[in-house]
């Protein structure tokens, strides 16, 4: 049914230009068409990161723009696009400017690899997972110009603090990661989604592979930046860390990439462990497009955990959260990879 | 279109590499080193090689370049460019480059490049990597693998021992 919609549109545009007009075409096409699904992504998941936290503190939260306050998220970007772009004078004028930039652009990147259903994912390759790990690490930069170029001291201690907290907890996800992949033997995204049609792997590889969805849990709320790990714009201590001295689009783009982040975290964790599109037990192979509805659903329902961690647990501090990284979750990693490649070669997997 | 692409990068890459020389502000070079890392990157993806764009962004741009930026951020403050060279350091280093690029070129031109067909390239898989990177047959690499990993972990011992500090009274504090 969708792959129909993509051919119509292809032949469609067959008809009007040349081949080679239409690939450029059909590129423009679906980075437009991701461009849309980041910022519509990003303003629903602002929106609910608000109604969930109105629902743990027993209030409403937004509930006045649109249905259920659904487009509250939408006039406030329209409010932040018409603000005023406000710099510092000392700044480090070109390494300000461009620092948003690689974090939006580093986010779009692994978005393109997210599975939405069988027929959507613009760019399927034999090293999916891995390209996902290397690209997320790149975003830290984006952190790290903010935090220097502002010439700000909180900006500063803020962008140091993600430095050691991103480069520590990217083991962490790496490794989880690994894990999994031990279990699937693939790196290639489509594959690790087929392979789980028998069962999904938190329930074949059962203890190492809960193991590692906990610890992936931890490290991808570190990763994205997220409470109770929020150290780099910690705003009882530092103002609003590495964004203190943005203001307007420049401060939405971090915002945005924020959500878009955490969904992208969600996604891996979906694909890795809870089979990506597939329907639980098969019950809806043959319908149409309910692989986007369940990858819809079990990307939400991770992206909700993520939210019950920010409303239950305070900060943590820099020392404790160095500490819970390097002596417990690496060595609890390095020994679940080998438990995990144990039970795959002694055939302990379901 | 593939061509077209190629140039874009490369003049990108020249550009860049040669800004990141110049440039007085040193977290400035860092950046423009970036872009040159990713536009190397960028050709391995153009060509297929994707295993080895992804390490490319991993271990340079994601590992090198924000290890210089770290670096940087403790002992650079903003607004310091950096001072002048001395003449026959610029002498010596243009030099040197010439000669470099002398020799690349040399070399280029004077090999006998053999065209082959679109079908004779060979696509790479991630699991053919790893059996060569183990394989101590022939076309094996285990042995530099291994003598890697004993550097790296040589250079960890070296690390641990640099920032541990030998005198008792600080480690009492810290109990």
């Amino acid at each position: 049914m969708i792959l129909n919609i993509f051919t119509d549109i292809h032949n469609l545009l067959l008809g009007l230009m040349s081949a080679k007009a239409v690939h450029i075409t059909e590129l423009v096409l679906i980075g437009v068409a991701y461009l849309g699904i980041f910022a519509v992504l990003g303003l629903f998941l602002v929106w609910l990161e608000r109604r969930v936290a109105g629902f743990f503190q027993l209030r409403l939260g937004p509930n006045r723009v649109g249905p259920s306050g659904l487009f509250q998220t939408i006039a406030d970007a329209l409010k932040l696009v018409s603000k005023e772009l406000t710099g510092t004078v000392k700044a480090d004028k070109q390494l300000y400017k461009i620092a948003p930039y690689f974090v939006i652009t580093t986010a779009l990147m692994a978005m393109a690899l997210i599975p939405f259903s069988q027929e959507i994912q613009a760019f399927d390759i034999n090293i999916g997972v891995f390209f996902l790990i290397s690209v997320s690490s790149i975003g830290v930069l984006g952190i790290f110009l903010a935090g220097w170029s502002s010439n700000n001291k909180y900006s500063l201690i803020g962008g140091m603090r993600t430095g050691i907290q991103m480069i520590s907890y990217e083991l962490s996800v790496g490794m989880a990661v690994v894990t999994m992949v031990v279990l699937a033997g693939t790196l290639q995204i489509s594959e690790i989604v087929e392979l789980q049609k028998s069962g999904w792997f938190i329930f074949t590889g059962h203890i190492p592979a809960i193991i590692a969805f906990m610890i992936f849990m931890i490290a991808g709320t570190a990763e994205s930046n997220r409470v109770p790990f929020d150290l780099v714009e910690a705003e009882s201590e530092l103002g609003a860390g590495f964004h203190t001295e943005y203001s307007g689009m420049r401060f939405a783009y971090y915002f945005l990439a924020e959500f878009v982040n955490m969904f992208i975290i969600a996604s891996i964790a979906v694909v890795l462990f809870f089979g990506g599109w597939l329907s639980p037990f098969g019950i809806t192979d043959a319908i149409p497009f309910a692989g986007l509805f369940w990858f819809t659903v079990k990307v939400i329902a991770v992206i909700f955990i993520f939210m019950w961690f920010r409303w239950t647990f305070p900060r943590f501090r820099i020392d404790q959260l160095l500490t819970l990284e390097w002596k417990y979750l690496l060595p609890i990693n390095m020994v679940n990879i080998v438990l995990m490649a144990l039970m795959v070669w002694l055939g302990l997997t379901f | 279109m593939e061509r077209i692409i190629f140039y874009i990068i490369s003049v990108l890459m020249i550009v860049f590499a040669v800004m990141a020389v110049t440039n007085r502000n040193i977290m400035r070079s860092i950046i423009y080193l970036l872009f040159v890392l990713i536009g190397i990157a960028g050709i391995y993806f153009m060509i297929e090689f994707y295993f080895l764009g992804a390490v490319q962004l991993t271990v340079y741009a994601g590992g090198i370049i924000v290890l210089y930026v770290n670096s940087v951020m403790l002992v650079e403050k903003i607004n310091t460019p950096l001072p002048s060279v001395v003449w026959w350091r610029k002498l010596l280093a243009g030099s040197l480059s010439i000669f470099g690029i002398v020799l690349t070129l040399f070399a280029i031109w004077s090999y006998n490049f053999v065209k082959i067909a679109e079908s004779q390239t060979k696509d790479t898989s991630i699991n053919e990597v790893g059996k060569a990177l183990l394989n101590y047959g022939d076309r094996g690499f285990i042995l530099p693998f291994e003598v890697i990993s004993i550097l790296l972990l040589a250079a960890m011992v070296g690390a641990i021992v640099i920032a541990k500090t030998n005198k008792p009274q600080e480690n009492n504090e810290l109990k």
